[in-house]
C-alpha cells in the first residue's frame, strides 16, 4: 500500500517536472519591471496558466502533438542571460542575394552587435522590455494573443522577460526587408520564452523574413515564441518564417495578427528537415471590412521531426478575402499535421474564402493528420476547401528517367513541381529561390 | 546498332514476348505492326526499362553494350528515346527547365560540360520550328492541358532536342488529325540520319505513308511472324491482322 502511493506521487513528480519546477520558481515572484501596468496581466495570465497546465493529446488542439515528452524531460534553465555564446556564425541563416536590415536575436534576447537595423527613418527596431512606455504597446499588447486559450500563450505573457519590438511608422515604405535571425546557443537546456510585437501602422509597408537557426554548440532547447502581429489601416505585410534550425530545437510558436481596414498581410510558413519538434499556432484576425489576407505554407519534414501547423483564419466582418494553401512533404519517419480553421463570422457577409492542403507522403513510415475545419455563420459567402493525400507518381518519375533524369533528380523536379503553386506565389523572389533551394536540400537530406 | 535476341518479357506473371529477334543497324527505320495485344508497346516499354515489365529470357544490345543491365535513365544517356504513347502530365515542371535538366544530365554522362544558355535557346527555336511547337507551350508545365496532338508534337520536340541514336515511336500516330500527322512524320522524316535509327511502333499503314520505313515486321503472339518491306504494310492494310492470325495459326498446326 504504502509502495503503490510512493510510485503514484513519484509519477506526478515525473510528468510535471517543467510545470512544478515553473511554479516553484516563479510563483508569487513574476517579473516585475515599469511601467507595473504589466504585473496585473502577468498575474492574470499565471493564473490562467496554473489552472490549465501543459495540454495533453486528450485536448483536441494537441491530439497530434505531444508536448508531455517535452516539458517533463528534464530540468530546464529559465534565463537565457548568462548561457548564450558569443561567438556565433549566422551562416546557416544567410539567403543568397538578399539585401536585408538585419536583426540578431540570441536566445530570444537582441544582440546589437550582430543587428543593423538601427536608424532607419520611421522604423522603431528594440528589445522588448524598452519598448513597454510606447503607446502601441499599451494598446496592442496581450490584447488579442491572450484570449486564446492556448496555455503557452497564457504562460509567455505571465513569464517573458525578452523579445522584440518593430514599429513601422505612419506612411513609411520600407526600403528593404527586416531579417530577423533568432540563434539558438546556450549551451545548456534553455527553456526560452520569447514575446513579439510587430506593428505596422497606417499606410506602411513592411517585408519582415524570420530565420531560425541553431549554434553549433547548442543543447537541447525548447522555446515558447509569442508574436502579435497588428497591420493597421491599408498597411501592407508580407511575413515569412524560415525554420532552418537543427535537431536540438523545438519551437512552440503562437502568431496572432490583428488586420484592420484595407489592409494586407501574407503569410509564408517554411519548415525544413531540422529542429525535432515544431508546432505553429498562426491565428489571423480580420478585424474589418476590406480586408485580404494570405496564409501559404510548405513543410518538408525528415527523420524523426514533427512538424504542426495550426491555422485560423477569422472573418469578422463582411468584404473580406482569404487564401490559404498549404503543402507537406513527408519523408522517412517523419509526422506533418495540418489543421485549417476558417472562421465566417454572422457579419461577415460576401466574404470570400479559399483553403487548400495537399500533402505527399514519401517515407512509407512517415504520417500526416490533416483537418480542414469551416464553420460559417454568414448566408452569402464563398467557402471554399480541400485536401489531398498523395505519393511519388511513378508514372511521371518513370517519363522523366526516360530521358535521363537521374531518379534523385527526378524526385527533386517532382516535389518542386508539387510545391509550385506554394512557392510560385511567394512575392519575394529570392526568398523563393532560398526556399527552393531548401528543398532540394532537404530532399537529398532524407 | 540494337540487337534483340530471343527476348522473353512478361506482366504481372504474364508471358507477352516469346522469343523476339530483331536487327536494327544505322541509317534504318524498321516498322512493327500486329494487332492488338501481339506485345507491341511491350517491346517499347522493355526497351526504355519500365519497372513493370520482367524480362525472364534473351538480350538487348545496344552497339554491344547490354541494354537490359541499365537503368532507364542510363538507357536514355546511351541513347535510347521512347516516345510514349501516352505522354505524362507533370504540372509544376516547366518544359523548358525539363528538356534542360535532361539535355544536361545526357550531357555530363557523356562527359560534357553543361550547354551554354545561349546555345541551348538557339536550339530549342530551331526543333521547335521542326514540329510547328508554339514557344508558348515550351513554357508551360510539361504536357499540362496540352491536347493529344500537341503532346505527341512535344515527344517529337523532345526527340530532337535530345538527338538519340535510337528512337522508338510507340503508337505516335494514335490520336492525330490528319495534319498533325503530317507535321510529326515531316519532324521525324528531317532527323532521320545515317546515324541514327528508328523503330516505329504503329497499327495502321497510314503513318507509313508519311514515314517511310525500310522493313515492316509484324509481330504476333510476342514474337516476329513476317518480315518484309514496306508492300508487307500494304498487304497487311488490304488483307488485315485476320489473314496474319489465320496463316501463322495454321503453320503452328504443322
Amino acid at each position: 500500500m504504502l509502495d503503490e502511493v510512493a510510485t503514484d506521487i513519484m509519477i506526478t513528480q515525473v510528468s510535471d517536472s517543467l510545470y512544478t519546477q515553473l511554479i516553484k520558481t516563479y510563483g508569487g515572484n513574476l517579473p516585475s519591471s515599469e511601467p507595473h501596468s504589466l504585473d496585473e496581466i502577468r498575474k492574470q495570465a499565471f493564473e490562467r496558466f496554473k489552472s490549465a497546465g501543459f495540454p495533453t493529446v486528450k485536448q483536441e488542439d494537441w491530439k497530434y502533438t505531444n508536448v508531455q515528452p517535452l516539458v517533463n524531460r528534464q530540468h530546464y534553465v529559465l534565463d537565457a542571460e548568462t548561457l548564450s555564446s558569443d561567438d556565433l556564425s549566422l551562416d546557416k541563416a544567410v539567403i543568397p542575394g538578399l539585401d536585408a536590415y538585419r536583426v540578431v536575436m540570441v536566445d530570444g534576447r537582441y544582440n546589437a552587435k550582430l543587428s543593423t537595423a538601427a536608424d532607419i527613418h520611421g522604423l522603431s527596431i528594440m528589445p522588448i522590455d524598452q519598448a513597454f512606455d510606447r503607446l502601441c504597446f499599451a494598446k496592442y499588447f496581450a490584447e488579442y494573443a491572450d484570449k486564446t486559450d492556448n496555455p503557452f500563450v497564457a504562460l509567455n505573457t505571465a513569464l517573458f522577460t525578452s523579445g522584440l519590438f518593430i514599429e513601422v511608422g505612419k506612411n513609411v515604405q520600407l526600403q528593404k526587408p527586416i531579417h530577423v535571425i533568432h540563434v539558438a546557443s546556450a549551451m545548456k537546456p534553455l527553456f526560452a520564452q520569447v514575446r513579439n510585437l510587430y506593428v505596422i501602422s497606417t499606410f506602411a509597408e513592411a517585408e519582415i523574413i524570420e530565420s531560425f537557426i541553431t549554434d553549433e554548440g547548442a543543447a537541447h532547447n525548447l522555446n515558447n515564441t509569442v508574436s502579435e502581429v497588428v497591420v493597421r489601416e491599408s498597411a501592407k505585410l508580407q511575413h515569412y518564417y524560415l525554420q532552418v534550425a537543427g535537431a536540438q530545437g523545438n519551437y512552440l510558436n503562437h502568431t496572432e495578427v490583428y488586420q484592420e481596414k484595407h489592409s494586407l498581410y501574407n503569410h509564408y510558413n517554411c519548415t525544413f528537415p531540422g529542429a525535432a519538434f515544431v508546432r505553429n499556432n498562426i491565428n489571423v484576425r480580420l478585424g474589418d471590412s476590406e480586408v485580404e489576407s494570405h496564409l501559404y505554407g510548405v513543410t518538408l519534414t525528415a527523420g524523426n521531426q514533427l512538424v504542426d501547423n495550426h491555422t485560423i483564419v477569422d472573418h469578422r466582418e463582411p468584404h473580406c478575402e482569404s487564401y490559404e494553401w498549404y503543402k507537406n512533404i513527408t519523408q522517412d519517419t517523419s509526422t506533418a499535421v495540418f489543421n485549417g480553421k476558417i472562421f465566417v463570422r454572422p457579419d461577415a457577409q460576401k466574404t470570400n474564402a479559399f483553403q487548400q492542403n495537399n500533402n505527399m507522403l514519401i517515407g512509407e513510415k512517415s504520417a500526416v493528420y490533416t483537418k480542414p475545419q469551416l464553420e460559417i455563420f454568414a448566408d452569402d459567402v464563398k467557402c471554399s476547401h480541400g485536401c489531398t493525400i498523395g505519393q511519388f507518381d511513378n508514372e511521371a518519375l518513370f517519363y522523366l528517367r526516360a530521358r535521363g533524369i537521374s531518379e534523385a533528380q527526378a524526385r527533386v523536379l517532382l516535389v518542386h513541381a508539387f510545391a509550385f503553386d506554394v512557392t510560385s506565389r511567394f512575392a519575394n523572389a529570392t526568398v523563393r529561390e532560398y526556399v527552393e533551394h531548401l528543398v532540394e536540400q532537404g530532399l537529398k537530406a532524407g | 546498332m540494337l540487337s534483340i535476341r530471343n527476348l522473353h518479357a512478361s506482366v504481372e506473371d504474364k508471358q507477352i514476348l516469346k522469343g523476339l529477334d530483331l536487327e536494327v543497324k544505322a541509317g534504318e527505320v524498321h516498322a512493327i505492326m500486329g494487332p492488338n495485344g501481339s506485345g507491341k508497346s511491350t517491346l517499347g516499354n522493355v526497351l526504355a526499362g519500365r519497372e513493370a515489365y520482367e524480362v525472364t529470357e534473351g538480350e538487348v544490345l545496344l552497339d554491344g553494350k547490354d541494354l537490359l543491365d541499365l537503368s532507364p535513365e542510363d538507357r536514355a544517356r546511351e541513347g535510347v528515346f521512347l516516345a510514349f504513347q501516352y505522354p505524362v502530365e507533370i504540372p509544376g515542371v516547366s518544359n523548358i527547365n525539363f528538356l534542360k535538366t535532361a539535355l544536361n544530365e545526357v550531357r555530363a554522362y557523356k562527359g560534357l560540360p553543361p550547354m551554354e544558355a545561349k546555345e541551348f535557346l538557339s536550339r530549342v527555336k530551331e526543333k521547335q520550328k521542326l514540329v510547328k511547337f508554339d514557344a508558348k507551350l515550351a513554357n508551360r508545365s510539361l504536357n499540362e492541358g496540352f491536347s493529344g496532338g500537341e503532346k505527341k508534337r512535344n515527344e517529337i520536340f523532345q526527340l530532337a532536342m535530345l538527338e538519340p541514336k535510337l528512337a522508338i515511336l510507340d503508337e505516335t500516330d494514335s490520336g492525330l488529325d490528319i495534319d498533325a500527322l503530317r507535321i510529326v512524320a515531316g519532324g521525324v522524316n528531317q532527323l532521320r540520319s545515317n546515324d541514327n535509327a528508328f523503330i516505329v511502333i504503329t497499327h495502321y499503314q497510314r503513318l507509313l505513308d508519311y514515314i517511310v520505313p525500310d522493313f515492316v515486321h509484324v509481330l504476333y503472339n510476342g514474337r516476329i511472324v513476317r518480315s518484309g518491306t514496306k508492300e508487307l504494310a500494304l498487304e497487311l492494310e488490304e488483307k488485315g491482322y485476320d489473314w496474319i492470325k489465320e496463316t501463322v495459326d495454321a503453320e503452328g498446326t504443322v
